[in-house]
């Protein structure tokens, strides 16, 4: 008796569910097919892919690929290039979206509050192949406004900086910037605004200087809001933005020493040197070691303050 | 004690101009270099005010040149498409999601949420495309992968409706008889428009800006997007430079591109950007604010 009335309830309430699953149908079979699939097509990494045989047809091979990968000098690169350009883009967009946040916030008048932050915003609309059209408008050995208009007036040499490593890692990290602090520095501004005024009031009382207020109030109350966006830089440290690295240095294969990520590296594998087994290893590599990380830097956020953390 | 107050707040201003400046001055670059005369631009180079105004380019551009309007209505017809299409299969997923007894909610949410964490990468992603769906060179390559639902918009979305839709008003929609589709449509999506707006306007902009979609699937001129158009007029002008053309066809080499055509194109790809940018940053700034309190 019991059993058939709950079962009856049961079958009304998924009655009553059922055009709420029907809702999220849709979104539900794209994520399958687009994010699902392609983590069972890992296992190309382990294969010794060949185009005609497909990739469940090809011979296993193992972690030959990954031996490979790791004994080219090429891993070691693209590790270090991603990992050494996303360590600085978390501390200086950090830092420099905080002081960009804390300037916004001290002016009064409306309306250039509001031209600021128009301004700020901007670079993040844009595509990287848009940056890369700014950048080369600067850059280009033949039009370029450096060599044509800067260096030429003080009588120097123009030069190809398409083709100087050297200069590479300081313009990535400036472009960079460039792209996203006005974006983080809106994040941090929302904070700001929401701190309680009297917390202020309270320190002038007090005759608390600038710098004071800053460092005792600003800061701590900022806190939260940098652990999340650090956590979501950590979690990603191993990715890089594919644009920026590709996009924004023209593909110019004297740069590769310097602009060469895990991503361009993925990409060119699979476009170019039609190196599919490698690539895709560095692919898992990275999506594994990705992953980890993301664990990893949840866990110790976990351990210092754990309202903050993501999961 | 006033002053320093008073000079720190000049300073601000100082720092903050300084900043727009670097902002906007390559901005001006472009601009100005798509309105110069092309033999001035080749003999001066860019810069940042024009020298000899000229409309040539945008002429051109707006006039013959057949596939630059071309990828125009293709980029226009990828982003109405896949605009509307992943905005709806997000909010709907993410109002199942807002059901708070729905049976197997945290394992749906747990399972979207799960592919910000992990992915399986380009090559799995391009093999399954491209052998399994054979999307190569189709208008679908452009729209279905990567961009139309992102687990992120869906969880912002959720968020809204669990803390925005009183429950009251869902119950009186059932009591008075109506299924769940459409109090979905005449009830929840009215009271949703700010929540809908601001990710309608970040789906939409990842469609405008997209150039990998293009990059990975598309060889075939009839359907490049503008973004894949600009980056196919770089790849030219390296060739240019690196002398990989010069044992070609000169008639090829003349058709090429112009200096100021590609700034012009450039120029008119990012004018709906900043023609829907009022709305976007009315919209953008709290979702922003929300996207961060929400991780």
């Amino acid at each position: 008796m019991h059993t058939t009335t709950h079962k009856k309830a049961n079958r009304k309430k998924m009655r009553r569910y059922l055009p709420i699953y029907f809702m999220a149908l849709p979104a539900l079979i794209y994520i399958f097919i687009n994010n699902y699939i392609p983590m069972g097509g890992m296992v190309i990494a382990f294969k010794n892919y060949k185009f005609n045989k497909g990739i469940w047809g090809s011979d296993w091979a193992g972690f030959k690929n990954f031996e490979f990968l790791f004994r080219t000098k090429d891993a070691w690169l693209i590790t270090r290039n991603t990992l050494l350009y996303n360590l600085a883009f978390i501390v200086l967009d950090t830092v420099i979206a905080i002081a960009l946040a804390i300037l916004l916030n001290e002016i009064r008048s409306k309306r250039c509050k509001k031209f600021y932050q128009t301004v700020l915003l901007l670079p993040y609309l844009l595509s990287m192949v848009i940056v890369s059209y700014l950048v080369y408008g600067f850059l280009s050995p033949d039009q370029g406004f450096v060599n044509k208009t800067i260096l030429s007036s003080l009588g120097l040499q123009g030069q190809n900086w398409y083709a100087k490593p050297e200069i590479w890692p300081f313009l990535i990290v400036f472009v960079h910037l460039w792209v996203i602090v006005g974006y983080n520095s809106v994040i941090y501004l929302s904070t700001l605004v929401g701190i309680d005024k009297s917390y202020y009031e309270a320190a002038d009382v007090d005759g608390a200087t600038m710098w004071q207020k800053i460092r005792y109030i600003t800061l701590p109350n900022l806190k939260p809001t940098v652990i999340t966006l650090c956590l979501l830089s950590i979690g990603r440290i191993f990715y890089s933005d594919f644009g920026l690295f590709y996009q924004v240095p023209l593909n110019s294969g004297t740069l590769y020493d310097v602009t060469s990520t895990i991503d361009t590296y993925v990409y060119r594998g699979l476009m170019q040197s039609s190196n599919v087994s490698m690539s895709s290893a560095a692919g898992v590599y990275q999506s594994l070691v990705g992953f980890v990380l993301v664990l990893f830097a949840n866990w110790v956020v976990n351990k210092i303050s754990k309202e903050n953390a993501l999961f | 004690m006033k002053r320093t107050n008073r000079n720190f707040r000049i300073g601000c201003h100082i720092v903050l101009i300084l900043v727009s400046l670097i902002i906007l001055i390559p901005f001006l670059l472009l601009l100005s270099s798509s309105f110069t005369e092309e033999q001035t631009l080749i003999a001066k180079g860019y810069s940042i005010l024009p020298r000899e105004i000229s409309l040539e380019a945008y002429r051109y551009l707006f006039g013959g040149a057949g596939n630059i309007v071309r990828a125009y209505g293709i980029t226009f017809l990828v982003t109405a498409i896949g605009t509307s299409a992943g905005l709806l299969m997000t909010v709907l997923l993410a109002y199942a999601l807002s059901v708070k007894d729905l049976p197997f909610r945290k394992l749906i949410s747990f399972l979207v949420f799960f592919t910000m964490l992990f992915n399986g990468g380009l090559i799995p992603t391009y093999m399954m495309y491209t052998n399994v769906f054979h999307i190569k060179n189709t208008l679908a390559a452009l729209i279905v992968p990567s961009l139309m639902v992102n687990a992120f918009f869906v969880i912002i979305a959720r968020s809204f409706f669990e803390t925005n839709i009183p429950k009251e008003v869902v119950e009186a929609g059932r009591i008075d008889g109506c299924g769940e589709i459409r109090i979905f449509f005449k009830v929840v999506m009215p009271m949703s428009l700010p929540i809908m707006a601001t990710i309608g306007l970040m789906i939409g902009l990842g469609y405008w800006n997209n150039w990998t979609n293009g990059l990975y699937y598309i060889t075939d001129k009839n359907l490049f997007s503008v973004q894949q158009l600009l980056t196919e007029m770089v790849k030219n002008m390296q060739a240019l430079q690196s002398g990989e053309l010069a044992g070609m066809d000169p008639s090829t080499v003349q058709n090429l591109p112009s200096t100021s055509l590609r700034m012009a194109t450039a120029v008119v790809s990012v004018i709906p950007v900043m023609l829907i940018y009022p709305i976007f940053q009315k919209y953008f700034v709290k979702g922003i604010a929300v996207g961060a309190v929400k991780g």
